[in-house]
């Protein structure tokens, strides 16, 4: 979302040689390592806001879901934290890349992708026990069509197999799977995009429209299919890298234009009115029947244009509007949110883990909206306090074992950032 | 005993989180199951079954569902289709009402799809509710391939010469974190808007009466009782559905011209 930003900082940056990596306006100049290069702390910021929003949604509806993002438009915190994922991936490993050579770079990369491929099964096994619990201890009348879900527990030879190669995915549990993939193919991106940014680009909106037409997909256990198609998703995902590899500097002038703020405006508004008749029904019939036969579904396993063209108008008017040098950024109060975008895969299962554990005890323990919102706040507190715990570790860390290593210290920056990628 | 066993459960819980609003289960609310107008009546129309409705006169209604027609494995005496009779004859007290239920355990809307005209054109009925969707979640099928078979479905049926009410799935809280219905009740809906015919949203409807304290949805061993008291509920605002829907002025019922 913010990433798109940097560039936009202003015109000044644009023009005005400076040693960062941001500077680099042409495909070309692949970015410049320096030895000072701040944290883009927007990125973080947003990046811990999706993760927090993630993490409300998974659990059962409730008040605190009502400051999510997906009521008031299309798109929702997926966008966010795989665009976001995208930018930080290339800024960091393109780093790596025009640093340490493409294969080293490679290895960084595929040693991270097993990184988020063991949370992903950690994950499995902490639904595994859930669902176990819950199979035995819950009967149901009402429900016995539904414990008809259960069953697979009663084939663990194939639905564990199944798990381990990412077909078997529980509900919730589909965001890694994807991640995973985009990043297997991110050396593959990174090579291509340092050479032929635009082609890159181009390609990756090829396969996205290819995926469209000829219903390119991922199969999965027992049977339908992945619920994020990687084969678009990977387009939010590339996009991100070609922004934060010079893109971004490129659409400045489109993104400062007037006519981009209003387009934006627009849409924003529009697509918060059609949100709008999905929760009050009873305006339901002001929307035209034809655009709503044109417009539904509203695709988000193949990440619909709809929702894509929604993401970019949040992301042009959030780059527009939120400076880079936004004081606020720095103060205490967003600092929670900062520090979890810092360390985002840690988060991320975290929040996935609050959430399962959530959902168990609004059930077995104790209901109601009032526990409702203390959960949902406890697990956002928790969050930030693991953020802050995480940081204060890589930081003491990076005391210790600085001299040790030989290796500058905008590698083990790197791997900070490159820790959420 | 569970019940009691739950509640001191959530007491417990409450004093050590030093919780300070009382729960909703400490102060049970007196049995009710109300539901919001909006979701009692539809825009689209019924016009056999407005049709049928006149003093003397006959409604077939024809309910194609999966397991949750039921309560339990089979029991159909207590579930909604046998209730939405129940209160049907009770209003539309001038005519005669006929509810079957014709059960395809463990169908998705694909596999159910293709035998709805025949089964329209055997038992005529002047409205068929096909419930669907759960087997669907449950097994992810994929979202279009649903929507799909919905169409065909509806529009077989619709051919058939009979009006069609879509029903969605149980609110089911506790397996939430295994059955993802968010897509499978969009389709529905789109479904509904595109054949114009009414959707009984009764994931919605539940969904509500779990949060309005009329039903705990969540309770891991309520017996048959709650499945009942539910069922019950739910025959009571689908008969509300049919007759607001369809327009049907029941009064005018009684009045033998």
């Amino acid at each position: 979302m913010t990433s798109v930003a940097d560039p936009i900082a202003g015109p000044s940056h644009a023009d005005a040689p400076r040693p960062s990596s941001r500077a680099a306006v042409s495909p070309e100049a692949l970015p410049v390592v320096t030895a000072v290069n701040p944290r883009e702390l927007r990125l973080d910021l947003f990046r811990g806001l999706a993760l927090w929003l993630i993490f409300i949604d998974h659990l059962p509806q409730n008040l605190l879901t009502w400051l999510t993002i997906r009521n008031y438009g299309f798109s929702d915190a997926t966008e966010i934290f795989i665009f976001i994922s995208g930018y930080t991936a290339a800024f960091v490993y393109g780093r790596a890349m025009q640093e340490q050579g493409t294969v080293v770079a490679s290895a960084r990369i595929l040693k991270r992708v097993w990184q988020i491929y063991v949370a992903h099964v950690f994950l499995f096994t902490i639904f595994l026990a859930e669902i176990s619990y819950v199979a035995t201890r819950f009967q149901n009348p009402l429900y016995a069509e539904e414990m008809g879900i259960l069953d697979f527990l009663k084939e663990p030879d194939v639905t564990i197999v199944q798990a381990l190669l990412l077909r078997f995915r529980p509900v919730n549990m589909d965001v890694l799977p994807l991640y995973i993939v985009l990043m297997l193919f991110l050396p593959l991106i990174l090579w291509l995009m340092r050479r032929r940014a635009d082609f890159t680009l181009g390609l990756s909106v090829l396969i996205y429209a290819l995926t469209w037409e000829f219903d390119w997909h991922l199969t999965a256990y027992p049977n339908g299919t992945w619920a994020f198609n990687p084969f678009a998703w990977q387009l939010l995902f590339v996009f991100g890298a070609w922004c934060a590899l010079g893109g971004a500097v490129r659409m400045a002038r489109i993104l400062n234009s007037p006519i981009t703020l209003w387009i934006c405006i627009a849409y924003l508004a529009g697509s918060f009115w059609v949100t709008l008749t999905w929760h009050i029904p009873q305006i339901h019939h002001l929307l035209p029947k034809q655009l709503e036969q044109w417009m539904y579904p509203i695709n988000k396993p193949d990440l619909d244009v709809l929702r894509f063209a929604h993401f970019l108008a949040l992301a042009a008017l959030t780059v527009r509007f939120l400076p880079k040098d936004w004081p606020a950024l720095k103060s205490i109060w967003l600092r929670p949110m900062v520090l979890c975008g810092q360390h985002s895969l840690e988060i991320f299962c975290i929040g996935v883990f609050l959430a399962f554990a959530g959902q168990f005890f609004l059930g077995e323990i104790a209901g109601g909206a009032l526990m409702h919102g203390l959960v949902s706040l406890a697990g956002i507190v928790i969050m930030s306090a693991a953020a802050w715990v995480f940081s204060w570790y890589k930081r003491v860390n990076a005391k210790g074992g600085g001299r040790v290593r030989t290796t500058s210290a905008s590698t083990a920056d790197a791997d900070l950032a490159g820790g959420g990628a | 005993m569970t019940l009691l066993h739950r509640t001191r459960w959530r007491h417990v819980a409450l004093l050590t989180l030093l919780a300070c609003g009382p729960a909703r289960a400490e102060d049970p609310a007196p049995q009710s199951c109300d539901v919001p107008a909006y979701l009692l009546t539809s825009e689209s129309s019924l016009p056999k079954v407005k049709a049928a409705a006149k003093p003397g006169g006959t409604l077939n209604i024809l309910v194609i569902g999966s397991r949750s027609a039921v309560i339990g494995l089979s029991d159909q005496s207590g579930a909604f289709p046998n209730r939405l009779q129940a209160y049907l004859a009770e209003r539309l007290s001038g005519m005669t009402v006929n509810v079957a239920l014709e059960l395809q355990v463990k169908k998705t809307a694909e596999e159910m799809a293709p035998t709805l005209e025949k089964l329209v054109g055997d038992k005529k009925p002047d409205l068929v509710i096909w419930q669907t969707g759960t087997v669907d979640a449950m097994r992810q099928v994929d979202g279009e391939d649903f929507r799909n078979a919905l169409d065909e479905g509806v529009a077989a049926m619709k051919t058939a010469g009979t009006d069609v009410i879509l029903m969605n799935l149980q609110y089911s809280p506790r397996t939430e974190s295994m059955i993802s219905g968010s897509a499978y009740l969009d389709n529905m809906r789109v479904v509904a808007q595109q054949h114009d015919i009414p959707l009984f949203d009764r994931f919605a409807i539940m969904r509500q009466w779990n949060e309005n304290g009329d039903f705990d949805l969540f309770s891991p061993a309520p017996g048959t009782a709650l499945a009942k008291r539910v069922h019950d509920c739910l025959g009571r605002a689908l008969s509300t559905f049919v007759v607001e829907t369809a327009h049907i002025k029941t009064e005018d019922l009684r009045i033998q011209r």
